[in-house]
């Protein structure tokens, strides 16, 4: 019988710019367990909420990960204008929609970056991050920021994107398009990658759903889950189709990702072609005073904000589900049965924002 | 924009696990497990989600009354119903991978839960 061994793996590995832990049962290379650990930067952002004033937690809020973070506070708040029955104006819905793009843009480049970078094509991680930098740029000529916007608030967003710049966003955009093409033709045909990638880290499909796996993690099974078909913002104005693929395994997630790019140059372009003139937020008066469960599409899946008012100005209680934690499940089942040398490539294929999880 | 129409439904403890086999028999997936802090008591929404329509169950317990896990239907389970326990100290039973408090890890014990005093209150 093949004598078994534990190995840890992380919380600090070279793959891992934040800490997760894996104990993994070996039997000579082959992984047969693996029990995670989280827990380790654990910062309890939600009790903040009993010491900020609901509009001022938006800035927390956006602070819970450093990628996603437009998105976090746009989540919360639609969550806080649901439950208070305001109706924002419907530029401001667009411009929200443009802005959780591009940060799509930002991240899925960020990943295929730190992916390549993980699988030592050092030239590929360059390239991608060099076009993340244009996306950055214009987050920043139109919010102020590169990655913590601000630029959401309760009732609307706080800038707005003048015609002019619009239109030079959406000339931009082709440019931008045509580098990724380049860049993801390398991701998705390149011999040494799919080599690296194909049949590593396999989740059935049947696995990816009733685990509770979300964004490129399940539609990279199979699982066309994608929250924003459920018309937030202005999504329900937008055409689009979930992106998916079949085979389950590191290669599938990957191209889910690089296909997304595309998804997300195209609604920013149909968002851009169908913004209506008009004010971009309006005045909130009173306190939140309900409760909601205000749902959207992250880089990494389904985000969950749980809200609830009590009618005053301090919120009773903020629950954010971050995709990464639900993904963990996931992961667990991708890794058993992996060779000990795949485990760093299979962890990174699930895009882990530990920042988030551990909010 | 479009709002999504969600239901909240109570529970109680005893029928808890009832209900979570009919979700899983209808093909739900598992959104999330949350506590909240309400007075002396916890709320627990277990989330669920089948082709976009959110549903959600509630059950109300005291501080020190044990939940029974569902990770013997939703194998995933077992990270919300961790962290339940290490942010809340609510006794969760039969989880099939129990840290026993080790999951996350804190300076206060149960910073969430009832009693806590956080860096800078007074008790």
């Amino acid at each position: 019988m093949t004598q078994r061994i534990v190995i840890p793996f992380g919380p600090q590995h070279p793959v891992l710019p934040e800490p997760i832990h894996f104990d993994l049962v070996l039997e000579d290379e082959h992984v047969v367990e693996a029990l995670p650990t989280i827990g380790y930067v654990h910062r309890g952002l939600e009790r903040l909420i009993e010491k900020r004033e609901y509009p001022e937690y938006v800035y927390i809020v956006e602070r819970t990960c450093g990628i996603c973070s437009f998105i976090h506070s746009l989540t919360y708040c639609q969550g806080i204008e649901q439950i208070m029955g305001i109706e924002v104006p419907e530029r401001a819905h667009f411009l929200r929609t443009i802005w959780s793009e591009y940060s799509r843009l930002h991240s899925h480049l960020l990943w295929l970056g730190c992916f390549a970078d993980g699988i030592g094509f050092e030239n590929l991680f360059m390239g991608a991050w060099r076009i993340r930098e244009s996306i950055l740029d214009v987050l920043e000529q139109t919010t102020g920021g590169r990655v913590i916007q601000s630029s959401c608030k309760v009732g609307g967003v706080r800038r707005d994107i003048s015609a002019e710049k619009l239109d030079q966003m959406a000339r931009d955009l082709d440019g931008i398009q045509k580098e990724i093409e380049d860049l993801t033709t390398v991701f998705l045909q390149d011999d040494s990658i799919r080599h690296r990638l194909k049949n590593v880290g396999v989740l059935s499909k049947e696995d990816a759903y009733h685990l509770g796996a979300v964004g490129p993690t399940a539609r990279g099974s199979g699982v066309a889950i994608d929250l924003r078909q459920t018309g937030y913002a202005a999504y329900d104005k937008l055409h689009f189709e979930a992106v998916t693929e079949k085979d389950g395994d590191c290669y599938a997630r990957c191209a889910v990702r690089a296909r997304e790019l595309f998804t997300s140059i195209d609604l920013i372009k149909q968002a851009i072609a169908k913004i209506p003139e008009g004010p971009v937020d309006i005045k909130v008066t009173g306190a939140p005073n309900g409760e909601y469960f205000s749902r959207s599409e992250q880089p990494r899946g389904e985000l969950v904000h749980y809200l609830r008012g009590n009618g005053t100005k301090f919120l009773a209680r903020s629950r954010i589900r971050t995709p990464t934690l639900t993904n963990v499940p996931p992961l667990v089942k991708m890794i058993q049965g992996c060779e000990l040398a795949d485990v760093p490539v299979i962890i990174l294929s699930i895009d882990p924002c530990i920042g988030c999880m551990e909010r | 924009m479009k709002y999504e129409a969600q239901t909240t439904t109570l529970v109680e403890v005893g029928r808890l696990i009832g209900r979570v086999e009919q979700f899983r028999s209808d093909g739900c997936r598992l959104v999330q497990i949350s506590a909240t802090k309400n007075g002396e008591m916890y709320e627990i929404n277990y989330s669920f989600d089948k082709d976009y329509k959110f549903e959600n169950i509630r059950i109300t317990i005291p501080i020190d009354q044990e939940v029974p896990s569902i990770s013997g239907m939703y194998w995933g389970a077992f990270v919300y119903e961790n962290e339940m326990h290490d942010l809340f100290g609510i006794q969760v039973k039969g989880i099939n991978i129990d840290y026993k408090g080790n999951l996350i890890k804190t300076t206060i014990k149960y910073p969430f839960g009832a009693g806590a005093v956080l860096k800078g209150e007074k008790p």
